[in-house]
């Protein structure tokens, strides 16, 4: 039998300095798993509405109470800033944007694009939304 | 013959079984497809919502219930469901290393997101029947 040969083998991510597409990267990941259990939210809310008013009473109170406007707002979030991280990658796999400052753009772009989105969207809620 | 590339296998043998997934680009492609179907579907489906804000139970079910919103919503939900079940297998796979714990873990995302999906594609079509 040879004796196991010891070679040089691939650093794993914790020895990397962290860089702001590596951050976006990871994120993308996690919004994705935290809208994969936030669509239980849109099944109930579309199967309260068709249950009838009283289904449909129980999931607005929910979503009007201080836990479930923050989860709503939580989710908006998550969704906005997957789809503009989602559409970097189909720049990406579009083979456009890899140069060092086009890369930084795109993601300083979609980061900060997803709390100016988040906040309009919200904005525009309670603005047409409180007053019916 | 590939042997000019250095590689054992021949050309037919690499296309054959499709890598090693067994299922060639398929997930990918099917990822990329979902992706822009849903960004498509983004702002109609945001303006719904937003006409949804504060609607009592009837003017919900009425706006749900209008055949294009109803329709939006159905290839929304299909391409999220579908989406969504790719992703998910994708981070299993990269961290669930246990042969049968994986195994059991892509079952049950595919039942999860199918599951999200028939309840709410039941729901939206019994709203276009009225409730």
């Amino acid at each position: 039998m040879t004796s196991r040969i010891e070679r040089p083998l691939s650093p794993h991510l914790q020895v990397y300095r962290w860089t702001l597409t590596m951050a976006m990267s990871v994120l993308h990941r996690a919004t994705g798993a935290a809208l994969y259990a936030g669509t239980i939210l849109m099944a109930w809310g579309l199967l309260a509405a068709a249950a009838g008013p009283t289904g449909f009473a129980t999931f607005k109170a929910f979503i009007g109470s201080w836990f479930g406007l923050l989860v709503l707002f939580g989710y908006t979030w998550a969704l906005v800033y997957h789809l503009l991280s989602g559409i970097r990658h189909l720049i990406w796999d579009l083979g456009y944007g890899f140069g060092a400052q086009e890369r930084f753009a795109l993601s300083r772009l979609a980061a900060i694009g997803s709390v100016v989105l988040t906040l309009a969207i919200w904005v525009v809620g309670f603005a047409v939304g409180g007053v019916r | 013959m590939s042997k000019a590339s250095g590689h054992m296998r021949t050309d037919l043998g690499k296309v054959r079984f499709r890598g090693a997934a067994g299922s060639g680009t398929a997930h990918f492609w099917q990822q990329r497809v979902t992706a822009v179907g849903i960004g498509l579907l983004a702002i109609p489906v945001l303006v719904i919502i937003v006409m949804l804000l504060g609607r009592n139970h009837a003017a919900t079910v009425q706006i749900l219930g209008a055949p294009l919103v109803a329709i939006l919503m159905a290839l929304f939900v299909i391409a999220s469901a579908w989406h969504m079940k790719l992703g998910m297998q994708v981070i299993i796979e990269d961290y669930v290393h246990n042969e049968k714990l994986k195994l059991a873990a892509i079952l049950a995302n595919q039942f999860f997101s199918f599951a999200v999906g028939v309840v709410s594609l039941y729901a939206i079509l019994k709203l276009t029947s009225g409730v």
